[in-house]
């Protein structure tokens, strides 16, 4: 088990540093490195300094590791539209984002799950028939839609949740919470269901096509012949059978969510950082752009990690594997 | 009295292109601690009749007429909840391949024991002790250890021990194996056909052995029925059939084994092949394959008839009946 | 085979079109959309992107059965007196457009990795699994922006067909993915058939020849998969449309238009956005509907 963990380390430090390959890319020869880094109001013996120190004269794998070096640290110089470091523009709105990513993974999971059961189990029943059409809806809804839907509703309409922003935000170190407030939950409602109702519909299919999978296979087909009770062939062996792809799939989505963020809070003004992307990527904002490529990427490898340390510890093929020896 | 009794049971699959008849009429007895033979090709109707009485059949199959009786009490027109009753208690079943029979996520210890308790009140303590000993009887060594391991620390043959274990768990009166062996290596089969026979006439109960290999019926069946297109074209006692056998079909079969002894430069094979449910012939099924055919056969289907009532041997044929032998 | 069509119909795929009424009526409303696509200008009621055509005084006009509204423009105008409905048709054109020409380019570029991986497999095979791991690792939606924020960085003065062709690479860069993927399984199969080994000997091009043999067996799941990923393009694109960094403003799509109407929402016209946005579900709807019901028609173990 420990040169698998070591193995996938290896991988996630691999894939790191592709990415901030192709970040250093961007960095460097899309635009100006030196404005990146120093802003527009530099001057000229800033830029020659910064020119020796960036090692723009020296060879192209040195100038990836002064990148490197810096990519590691989180320097990643200074905003082209905002003029402020790219790092504490990140670190400001990071929280936001978090915060509505897990919001919404929540919701997703909470409700898709049981909704994929039931529609596994009880297949034929009116309520099944009527989640899968509304989930098809869920797939052909972009979410930007389904953002715009809501604020007509909700707020044009109804005037019940508001369009925009976080409301009241409560700061706890360097992290500042909107969960914490009633009026923080309130502005977080609309944007955390339209983030999660995608991510709802994919989990519910999924969740109901391995459970009809799972209840073709001949271990179930066994336990019925063995006269277990429906419970227990349904919520012990099938459910927890079915979990597993489940939670490896979901975890690599989650990811996802925080792609589809983006999104979502354009819709919302939320201030996250995938308005800071967009509004990087209108303006080509690259070191902006360059950052949170990397972000993302450094994300995206540490859900990979928990979730295959997870699938680990659930399934006992992987725990165990020969050491428990075979005899004939 | 019978354990088990069919009586005409007639089970179809209602398609597109009509109602396909799988089985046509079966009927025959077991009685208590019998070991019944049921052998035939692929596609004869083998498992589906086990799956019939374990009420298992998968839809759009359904019994369209005919009775099952198990002791006495009719079992084909009950509802699954009475049915789930039955079925590891009254009636064990085991399936073709181990590997898929075993939920790989759950000890081979929790899957016993839960079945135990589903069908006999004990504490926790009794079962997982009474599963241990099952263990034992099944031939597992070091079974207070291994109860805890899991399906996938098991070799092939250990598994369809455990398999076996699991169906006699709440001690039923009948087994019914579909093809038990089939997926193990052929030294394996031996110990296992040899435990499941020792195993159920030590605990009384009775084996429905479905299977396609005559030298497995030969070792280890009382009586023997021989199915062909969804029929059954002879019963009797294993050595009877084997010897003597009176249908056509059942020579064509004992002859088409090899035999070691015999200097041969061809093997033995009835010519054709049987044919598929939608495209049955008029008739005896056999009938466009048989030697010895004649104009009946062509026109009726024969029944079962009792050609030696000491042995209670049976033949569907026209060949059997007395007004024919009179006029050929 | 006379009559193509008719066998079709007949066969078991068509039996279960026909009798599926949501395939039927899904292939029915994708059929419009993309009649009124390629016919715009004889179907739509107006030019909207001609200004000489428009009258200011028409602007902000709600739906035709609302009062206040009128006839001639049956959904309503903008604030620019633009009809809505010929927006929305020509809108609609421009969404196909882009997401077909995107899955067309994922399906050639995928299809051929594909092969080439599985038929030469070593290296080169490796090489492109890893590629493919991490790239469907990677939300679609991230890859085209990132390449849209390149393109803007790169090209700031593009003009129309050049953001055009950014657009569908964008999109179709992370669709091609999936084909290889199939196409892969499919050729590692048959490569080691004996038929392509016969090939070598008699000196045919076992290429070729496994080509030949490949691509049947996989234009089912290939079907399926473009079909559901023309439904994908058309809202990436309409999703990148909407956060401005999609088709250029001349040429604008249903997400485009969506865009432009948000900013009416509050004050009450909510037909400038709301009628594009039932236009584009509609379209994503049935080409889903479609492609599930054509991954089911096609799948052996249902049967």
């Amino acid at each position: 088990m420990f040169s698998f963990i070591v193995q996938r380390l290896l991988q996630a430090v691999i894939v790191m540093v592709c990415v901030a390959f192709v970040a250093f890319l961007l960095f460097q020869y899309v635009g100006d490195p030196v404005l990146f880094m120093l802003g527009q109001d530099a001057t000229a013996d800033q830029i020659i300094a910064l020119r020796k120190d960036l090692g723009l004269d020296r060879s192209f794998v040195i100038q990836f590791f002064n990148f490197l070096i810096n990519a590691v640290q989180g320097e990643f110089g200074i905003s082209l539209r905002q003029g402020a470091k790219v790092s504490r523009l990140i670190a400001e709105r990071l929280p936001a984002t978090l915060e509505l990513a897990f919001v919404a993974a929540g919701l997703a999971l909470l409700a898709g799950i049981p909704m994929g059961v039931y529609a596994a189990l009880k297949r034929d029943a009116w309520m099944s028939q009527l989640l899968m059409t509304v989930s098809l809806l869920g797939v052909s809804l972009p979410t930007f839609l389904i953002g715009i839907l809501l604020i007509l509703f909700f707020s044009v309409l109804l005037g019940w949740f508001p369009s925009f922003g976080r409301g009241d935000v409560i700061r706890l170190g360097g992290w500042s919470t909107g969960l914490l407030s009633a009026k923080g939950w309130h502005h977080i409602i609309l944007p955390a269901l339209t983030l999660a109702i995608f991510q709802l519909t994919l989990i519910m299919r999924l969740v109901r096509a391995e459970m009809l999978e799972v209840l073709r296979t001949d271990y179930i087909k066994f336990a019925r012949a063995r006269g277990l009770s429906n419970s227990a062939i349904h919520f012990g062996h099938a459910l927890k059978n079915t979990l597993i792809p489940v939670m490896t799939i979901t975890g690599l989505q989650l990811g996802g969510l925080i792609a589809f963020a983006i999104i979502t809070e354009t819709v919302f003004q939320w201030p996250g950082m995938g308005l800071l992307f967009i509004q990087a990527v209108t303006y080509a904002d690259v070191p902006v752009m360059a950052a949170y490529l990397c972000l993302i990427a450094l994300i995206f490898v540490v859900i990979n990690l928990i979730v295959d340390l997870l699938y680990f510890a659930v399934d006992p093929r992987l725990r165990i594997g020969n050491l428990g020896g075979r005899s004939t | 009295m019978n354990l088990l009794e069919l009586k005409n049971l007639v089970v179809e699959f209602p398609s597109r292109h009509g109602t396909l008849r799988a089985l046509d009429g079966i009927s025959f007895e077991i009685s208590p601690g019998e070991i019944l033979g049921v052998v035939g090709e692929s596609g004869a109707g083998k498992s589906l009749t086990g799956a019939s009485i374990i009420g298992l059949l998968e839809p759009p199959g359904r019994v369209a007429s005919g009775e099952i009786i198990l002791k006495g009490q009719r079992i084909d027109n009950l509802s699954n909840d009475q049915m789930r009753s039955i079925r590891g208690r009254k009636i064990g079943a085991i399936f073709q391949d181990p590997l898929t029979s075993l939920n790989p996520l759950y000890s081979i210890g929790k899957q016993l024991t839960e079945t135990i308790q589903t069908h006999i009140p004990m504490s926790d303590a009794q079962a997982r002790q009474r599963a241990i000993a099952l263990l034992q009887d099944t031939g597992i060594p070091a079974a207070a250890e291994r109860i805890d391991h899991y399906p996938h620390q098991f070799s092939g043959g250990m598994r369809q021990r455990v398999v076996i274990a699991l169906a006699l768990a709440a001690e039923p009166e009948l087994i019914v194996a579909d093809e038990p062996t089939t997926a193990l290596d052929v030294s394996i089969q031996a110990q296992i056909i040899g435990l499941l026979k020792n195993i159920c006439k030590q605990k009384g109960a009775a084996v429905m052995l479905i299977t396609h290999d005559m030298g497995v019926i030969a070792e280890t069946c009382d009586r023997v029925a021989v199915m062909y297109a969804g029929r059954i074209v002879e019963i009797g006692p294993v050595q009877q059939v084997i010897h003597q056998p009176q249908h056509p079909y059942t020579v064509g079969l004992m002859a088409s084994i090899p035999d070691i002894e015999n200097d041969r430069e061809r093997l033995n094979q009835i010519d054709g092949s049987m044919p598929r449910l939608n495209a049955i012939p008029a008739g005896c099924a056999f009938n466009p394959r048989c030697s010895q055919v004649f104009i009946k056969c062509k026109q009726a289907k024969p029944e079962l008839k009792t050609v030696d009532g000491l042995t209670r041997t049976e033949v569907a044929c026209w060949l059997q009946s007395d007004l024919t032998r009179s006029t050929l | 085979m006379r009559n193509p069509i008719g066998h079709w119909l007949n066969s078991d795929i068509g039996h279960s079109f026909k009798a599926s009424k949501t395939a039927t009526g899904a292939a029915g409303i994708a059929f419009v959309f993309i009649f009124c696509a390629i016919f715009a200008q004889w179907v739509a009621p107006t030019n909207p992107f001609d200004p000489a055509s428009l009258d200011l005084m028409d602007a902000r006009l709600p739906p035709a059965w609302v009062e206040e509204g009128s006839l001639k423009y049956l959904l309503g105008t903008d604030d620019q007196g633009r009809d809505i409905l010929s927006a929305l048709i020509y809108g609609a054109r421009i969404s196909l457009i882009v997401g077909i020409a995107s899955v067309a380019v994922s399906l050639c570029v995928g299809v051929s990795l594909g092969l080439l991986a599985g038929f030469r497999g070593g290296w080169l095979d490796t090489f492109l699994m890893r590629l493919c791991d991490i790239m469907l690792s990677f939300p679609a939606i991230l890859v085209a922006l990132l390449i849209a924020g390149v393109g803007r960085a790169l090209l700031p003065q593009a003009d129309e067909s050049l953001a055009f062709v950014v657009l569908i690479v964008s999109i179709s860069l992370t669709g091609w993915v999936q084909y290889a993927r199939t196409v892969r399984g499919t050729t590692l199969v048959e490569r080691n058939k004996e038929y392509v080994q016969a090939a070598r000997v008699t000196g045919v091009a076992p290429f070729r020849i496994m080509v030949r043999h490949v691509l049947p067996n996989v234009l089912g799941p290939v079907l399926v998969l473009a079909t559901i990923q023309v439904a994908t393009a058309i809202i990436t694109e309409a999703t990148l449309s909407f956060l401005g960094v999609g088709v250029p403003p001349t040429s604008p799509s249903l997400g485009t238009l969506i865009r432009i109407g948000n900013d009416f929402l509050f004050s009450g016209e909510w037909w400038i956005t709301i009628f594009p946005g039932l236009t584009l579900v509609l379209i994503a709807l049935s080409v889903n509907l479609l492609g599930d019901w054509l991954r089911d028609a096609l799948n052996p173990r249902l049967h």
